[in-house]
Formats: C-alpha cells, structure tokens, sequence
C-alpha cells in the first residue's frame, strides 16, 4: 500500500491504495468518480481519457503511483457549477451522443485536441485527432461536428475572458 | 494485474540500485506497454521502478550534426520539438504517426526501443540512421542493440539513457498502419548519410523483428529515386504471417513503403 497525493478537480486529496492501483481505479473506486470509464482496458478505446496537468491521458494505463503530485482532471470537474463546459453543451446541442459510454473521454480528449489546435481545427484534424477514442453508436458524424462547434465556442469564451 | 512494489526514481543511479534490489523488478518508463501486459498477467514484475520522473532522461540536443534524444523524452514532446524537426524531419514525422494522441503523451523512445517490439516505428529509425543508444554503462550500435523479436542488447538492471543520431543528407520514413493496433502492417526508414551511404531499414516485417533491406539499399545507391526500387525483388521467407497480411504481402509492401518512403526524402 502507498498514499498517493494528487489534485483532483482543484481538491486536494491523499488516498491509500496497491501499488497495482491503476489510476482509473483510484478515481472510480475510491473518489466515486465514476464518469470515467472503463471501455477496452487495453489503451485502445479512449473512454478513460482524463487531463494530467493539462495534457489527455488514458487513465487505465497509468499506475496510481505515476499521478503522485499531479493535478488530474475528469469529466466531473469541467462544468462551472450547472453551467456546461462549452465542449459538453456542444455534444449536446449536436447529438454528439447515443449511449454516452465513450461521451467523458470523447470531451476530455476534444478540449485537449481544441486546446493544441486552437482555431485552425478543421474536419479531417478532429477524425485524425480522435484516433485513439471508440465510439460503436454514432459513426463520429456528429461527434465531429460537436468538437468544431465547441472549437468556436471555446475561442470565444476565451476571447470574453 | 498481480500484486507489485512501486518505486519512483529521481536519477539514473538511484533507478539502478532500486532495481538490484529487487527480486524480479522491471523498469517503467511511459508504461504504454509494460502497463497493458501486466494488466494481461503476461508480466508480474515484483517491484516496478518508475522512470518518468527522471530530469536527466528528459530533452532533446542538437549539437553539430549529432542529435541526441534523452530517453525519458516522450513521443509528444519528440515530435513537438524545433531541434528534431531542422535536423531530422522524418523522425518527428515517424512519432506523428504512432499510437494515439493520448498514447503519445505518455510514451518515451527509450520505452519503446527498450521493448523492441518487431512492429515497433522507432528501431526502423535507430537502425537506418545509425542511431548509437547509450545506457547507464555503455554505447551500444543500434545494430548491436535490436537482437530480435522483444530482445535487445541491454542487461539485466540496464538503464538506456539517450539516443544519438547523425543528422543524415536525407531521411524518410512511410508506415503501412494497422488502423486498430496503429503499429505497423509494415514501415520502412530509408537515409542517405553526409557521406553518402544508403541505408534502409524496415520494421513489422520480418520475424526477427527490425531489419536492413540490402537489395534496395543497391538500387538506391545506383539510383536514389522510387523507380528504381521497381525490379528489386525482396524475399518473403522469414517474413511475418499474420491474419492481416500474408509474407508476401508484406514483402510487396517493403518494397511500396520504401518507394514512398525516398518520395518523402526528396
């Protein structure tokens, strides 16, 4: 057993767990955050996706012990209290979902991928882009169509900051 | 995943002497591969000594026409970087085309040079440039390094910390991707050194993992254009056999991957 010390969603937290803990485990079973999911657990799927200090990272292939210190990001922790992150109003404004079971790591990897492009996004980037996130309902159309959209919002809201 | 020991490393020496004590310890680097087969029960290393926040692994130097990857470096911070890309473009390009977004954050060269995966990109690079690794003990030729399928040249408890490459005339490199593994069906890394040598190197073909192609390293140094790889013949035996392509498909696609590969050259 090992205390791991991280941030996460801006608290700071310190819990006990293995050694083998990986880090989706300690976010979903022990901080109850359960909007990350488990998918493919072999790194091929995305739908655990989650931000280490600002960067899109597949939390089933991390040990627990790898995110000491580190200041995480879920899905949980990107709305402003009821208002939504402009990526999730997006996805919803587009139908960028069906069963939603890919939805938190189709965000959390689009804002890091809006993030990296800025306003120079286009079409053939965010396929290209969300590679590594496995989506079985909805043939990506709208799940494309929502990054873009969020793209425009993004810039904006950060050009009101 | 079987029970383990965690240690975080802060320096080479430190990691080295974590590791001697172990009983079967493995050393973690972005742990993009050792993660997912540890989860699958293929490895349980009794103690797992993590090198991702080691300072001296990390950064990139280029210095005269040698350019040095510290082996700590990921793919995302390798294929980002000014240096790499003035000096050798066809290697920032190779680390754009492996794995995912997410996977490159996380995973360094010295990772996955260490695991020699045979459909690994980045030994096609080491080997057609002829990349030196160095380790916590030695130089190590990449053609003395890559020994086969997941086997290298390094020793129990050794450490790679950097890889240097000479910066050549040109480099290129073209990967037939498999969509889902996004390793390589098959990848071929051609370079004309400053001194005028050809060398090209391919990986995801052959069974024993990364290799020289000498006949199209002939036809190129008779003629360094794409056509002239039309009438090289590449043998299929000992090639890889696989649901997703026979060995004389992937024969068929050195001889493709290397054609594209002089084209992105120049």
């Amino acid at each position: 057993m090992s205390t791991v010390k991280l941030t996460v969603n801006g608290k700071a937290v310190a819990v006990d767990v293995e050694d083998r803990t990986l880090l989706v485990q300690l976010l979903r079973e022990n901080l109850n955050l359960t909007g990350t999911h488990v998918g493919c657990d072999t790194s091929q799927c995305g739908a655990c996706v989650v931000h280490m200090d600002g960067k899109a990272v597949k939390s089933c292939t991390m040990l627990a012990g790898q995110a000491d210190g580190a200041n995480v990001t879920t899905i949980e922790g990107i709305a402003k209290g009821d208002e939504l992150h402009p990526m999730q109003a997006a996805f919803r404004d587009n139908h960028g979902l069906q069963c939603g079971y890919c939805t938190p790591g189709m965000i959390m990897s689009a804002i890091d991928i809006v993030h990296r492009h800025g306003g120079e996004l286009d079409e053939a980037t965010v396929r290209q882009e969300l590679e590594g996130n496995i989506c079985r309902c909805t043939g990506y159309h709208n799940i494309v169509k929502a990054v873009l959209d969020a793209a425009g919002r993004m810039k904006v809201s950060q050009a009101a900051e | 995943m079987y029970q383990t020991t965690y240690h975080r490393a802060s320096s080479v020496d430190e990691a080295a002497s974590l590791f001697a004590k172990g009983t079967e310890a493995k050393f973690l680097a972005g742990g993009q591969t050792l993660l997912p087969v540890m989860k699958q029960r293929l490895a349980s290393p009794s103690d797992v000594i993590d090198l991702g926040k080691i300072k001296e692994l990390q950064g990139v130097e280029l210095s005269g026409d040698v350019l040095t990857i510290k082996a700590g470096t990921t793919y995302f911070d390798i294929m980002q970087n000014a240096d790499v890309k003035k000096a050798i473009p066809a290697i920032a390009y190779l680390t754009s085309v492996l794995g995912d977004p997410a996977v490159r954050y996380r995973g360094t060269i010295g990772g996955s040079i260490a695991n020699n995966d045979p459909a690994a990109d980045y030994p096609a690079a080491l080997l057609a440039l002829g990349a030196t690794v160095k380790t916590n003990k030695r130089s190590i030729s990449a053609e003395d390094f890559f020994q086969g399928l997941f086997t290298t040249a390094l020793e129990d408890g050794e450490i790679i910390t950097a890889v240097s490459f000479p910066v050549p005339a040109k480099a290129g490199y073209a990967k037939m991707r498999h969509p889902a593994s996004r390793f390589a069906l098959t990848a071929v890394f051609v370079a004309q050194t400053k001194s005028g040598e050809i060398r090209v190197a391919a990986t995801g073909a052959s069974q024993s993992g990364v290799m020289r192609v000498p006949a199209i390293e002939a036809a190129l140094k008779a003629n360094w254009s794409p056509a002239a790889i039309d009438g090289v013949s590449v043998s299929a035996s000992n090639l890889l056999a696989d649901i997703h392509g026979t060995a004389e498909y992937r024969a068929n696609l050195v001889k493709v991957m290397a054609q594209r590969a002089v084209t992105a050259a120049g």
